[in-house]
């Protein structure tokens, strides 16, 4: 994929237009507008059944979510084109609100092959198992865990909160241009959360962005979005900066769907 | 080859005995010649089984009972020392003793350097010496129940090779111990059997590692019909590996029977990858306070292969512990079959028994069955078990996908991590790193 558009700083990565989808025949998306540029955090936010983790997996390229209508560019391509591994060696990563277990694979073994289909993609080496532990180590630090993680089975096993964490180590060890969080905050204690989103934080740099897809309010007091984007029914209802997150905790979910009905 | 009628076949082995018996195994001990006539009684009677019995409903073995397979001749010769590397998995120089047509073959074999008191070797020199001899009267063919297999009965009334391993009580063997039987195939004019035997026995407090397997010198028709009976002593620990890979048109037929006492440790673990026909039942009695078993299986088979392993677990005393996970990875027009039974005797309380069958179906023309069948005659235990038959998981496929793999790279590390869920479990990291290699080149 070639780039376009200028290379200052807060060119768009990510450009949403009129996004219609799918899912087993039903439209969940129901045409989504959304424009995110480099070095910016925007924050999803709406009710459950609102489409939010459609929008994430229709990014990804979920094979079970249709697209019906409308286009998604990506650094100024067509990413709807792409395959989910295509956009994954492009710098697009979805974290996985329910992320899978692969028995018999360690998370090593699995990490590794993710960076190395990358790696691959982009016409660099390999690497061995032994210069790849020597980089994953300062990423273990990120999310405060030992290396006894690795040798574990990929997510077999593990704690709701250890499978969420285990996404940040692949987004950490990954380093995508477009990291989309689907409820990564959900089901996490107050210190997993306070770890993620530190995680996150530190990640962060002008030159990617993050699409935080939740439920709610609280990890957005760790991780400060510039925008918040609230979705009911398959539409973006409301847009704001991080105040209207604020908005959203005091007042719910109730008043947007009224004032979108007299809109 | 024109199929036989499964009567006429039997009587043949009859025939075959009366001639073994008075040739090459006139010498074997009164006892032996006892048991041996029992057998081929009970072979008689029993005859083949067919697939109306209930333990055969899966598996047909009508081309073994309608096929007139003659006893393999020996044939020591039919292997050289450099020949061996491809089918060893234990460590390179280690310890092995190596069986051709289910004959010792001492030109192959490698046993120095173990510990005083260990026996390592042919079955057929033990019977012959003094105090082995008597150790062997006193394990052999005392467990494995070839009374209510006819398998069994025929390779117990032909016994007279196979290996034999003894480590006295407190003894540690730390290299594995390997044996290896190896078939020609070629013996004979026609397709040839081999029975081999074989017998271990840990003495109290002893530990060892044995890698046993099969594999074939040439792609011929011939058949493997194995018995081998696993003694532990009082907290003896022993870690077991059966890799079965047999030729593409062989056939293999087996019992493993292991005889567990009181606080030890058994780790058994079976990788099934070859044959056209295969059969192994698992016989394995907990008979004694606080004996643990961790009994692993993976079969990996691909075109016509059938593999049917059948496995009892028998805790006949209280405080056992049982641990069993059996994988099988089935492509093509391959069939699998899995049959679990746990037994719980009266008076075996506290028993903790795991059981766990999954299946992975890689063709639409795959096939895969899988019964647990649990027995429990005492009240406070706690047994599960768990049976799974199914393709590749498609949102793992996509997470894999999601994270920049292949399609077809996803689904090989999905199928590489049904297989290494199995190798996971085995202590030995030396054995495990090579059959890893092993499974890895059967699924590339």
């Amino acid at each position: 994929m070639t780039e376009h558009g200028n290379r200052d700083a807060g060119d768009v990565l990510l450009e949403v237009t009129n996004l219609h989808a799918a899912v087993e025949g039903k439209e969940i998306l129901k045409g989504i507008d959304l424009t995110v540029r480099s070095g910016e955090v925007h924050a999803i936010m709406g009710p459950n059944g609102s489409g939010k983790s459609t929008l994430a997996q229709a990014l990804g390229g979920h094979p079970a979510y249709t697209i019906t209508e409308g286009g998604v560019r990506y650094r100024g391509n067509d990413l709807l084109a792409l395959k989910p591994e295509e956009r994954a060696r492009e710098g697009v990563f979805v974290a996985f609100q329910y992320p899978v277990a692969i028995r018999g694979i360690t998370n090593a073994y699995f990490l590794r092959s993710a960076v190395n289909a990358i790696r691959s993609h982009r016409g660099e080496e390999q690497l061995g198992p032994v210069e790849f532990m020597d980089a994953l180590e300062e990423k273990l630090k990120v999310i405060g865990w030992d290396s006894s993680y690795l040798t574990r089975p990929v997510n077999d096993g593990f704690s709701g909160g250890e499978k969420k964490r285990n996404e940040i180590l692949q987004l950490a060890v990954l380093e995508p241009k477009l990291a989309i969080l689907d409820e990564t905050d959900s089901g996490l204690d107050i210190d997993a959360l306070k770890t993620v989103a530190h995680a996150v934080n530190s990640l962060r740099r002008p030159d990617n962005a993050t699409v935080l897809v939740t439920h709610y309010y609280r990890i957005l007091t760790h991780i400060t979005p510039d925008f918040v984007h609230v979705l009911s029914a398959g539409r973006i209802v409301k847009s704001g900066g991080k105040e209207l997150a604020l908005e959203l905790e005091e007042k719910g979910y109730d008043w947007l769907r009224d004032e979108a009905a007299v809109a | 080859m024109t199929p036989l009628d499964a009567r006429d076949v039997k009587d043949c082995y009859v025939a075959d005995f009366r001639a073994f018996a008075e040739n090459g195994a006139g010498a074997a001990p009164a006892w032996l010649k006892e048991i041996r006539e029992g057998a081929l009684a009970r072979f008689a009677e029993l005859g083949f089984p067919t697939t109306k019995q209930e333990e055969w409903r899966f598996t047909s073995v009508a081309p073994v009972a309608e096929t007139r397979f003659a006893l393999a001749p020996p044939a020591p010769d039919a292997a050289r020392p450099e020949a061996l590397q491809p089918f060893l998995l234990g460590a390179v120089e280690g310890p092995r003793v190596v069986f051709v047509d289910g004959r010792y073959a001492p030109g192959l074999s490698a046993i120095a350097g173990l510990p005083r008191g260990v026996q390592v070797g042919g079955l057929s020199a033990a019977l012959r010496a003094g105090p082995s001899g008597e150790l062997a009267q006193r394990h052999l063919a005392r467990y494995a129940r070839w009374q209510h297999s006819a398998f069994a009965a025929l390779n117990t009334a032909f016994l007279a090779d196979g290996a034999f391993i003894y480590i006295p009580a407190d003894t540690l063997v730390e290299p594995p111990l390997e044996v290896l039987f190896l078939a020609t195939g070629h013996g004979g004019e026609g397709p040839t059997v081999s029975h081999p035997r074989s017998l271990i026995v840990l003495e109290r407090g002893a530990r060892a590692a044995v890698v046993e397997g099969y594999a074939a010198l040439a792609d011929e028709v011939y058949w493997t019909n194995a018995v081998t009976e696993i003694v532990l002593g009082e907290g003896a620990r022993a870690e077991h590996y059966r890799v079965q890979r047999e030729g593409g048109r062989a056939y293999h037929v087996a019992t493993t029977h292991s005889q567990q006492g009181r606080d030890s440790f058994l780790g058994l673990h079976v990788i099934t990858l070859g044959g056209s026909l295969a059969r192994h039942d698992l016989d394995t009695v907990l008979d004694g306070a606080g004996a643990e078993l961790v009994l692993n299986g993976l079969y990996l088979l691909a075109r016509t292969q059938h593999a049917d392993h059948h496995t009892v677990i028998e805790h006949a005393q209280p405080h056992c512990a049982s641990h069993e996970f059996f994988n099988g990875v089935l492509d093509e027009r391959a069939h699998g079959v899995f049959n679990g039974r746990i037994i719980v005797r009266p008076g075996a309380q506290r028993t903790d028994s795991k059981q766990t069958n999954n299946n992975l179906l890689l063709s639409p023309d795959a096939r895969a069955d899988s019964q647990p069948q649990l027995e429990i005659y005492a009240d406070d235990v706690k047994c599960t078990h768990g049976s799974t038959v199914g393709p590749l998981d498609q949102t793992a496929l996509y997470y894999l996908r999601s994270r920049g793999l292949s399609p077809e790279a996803a689904r090989s590390l999905l199928t590489y991590g049904f297989a290494a869920e199995i190798l996971g479990r085995m202590e030995r990291s030396d054995v495990r790193d090579r059959l890893d290699r092993m499974v890895r080149a059967r699924l590339a």
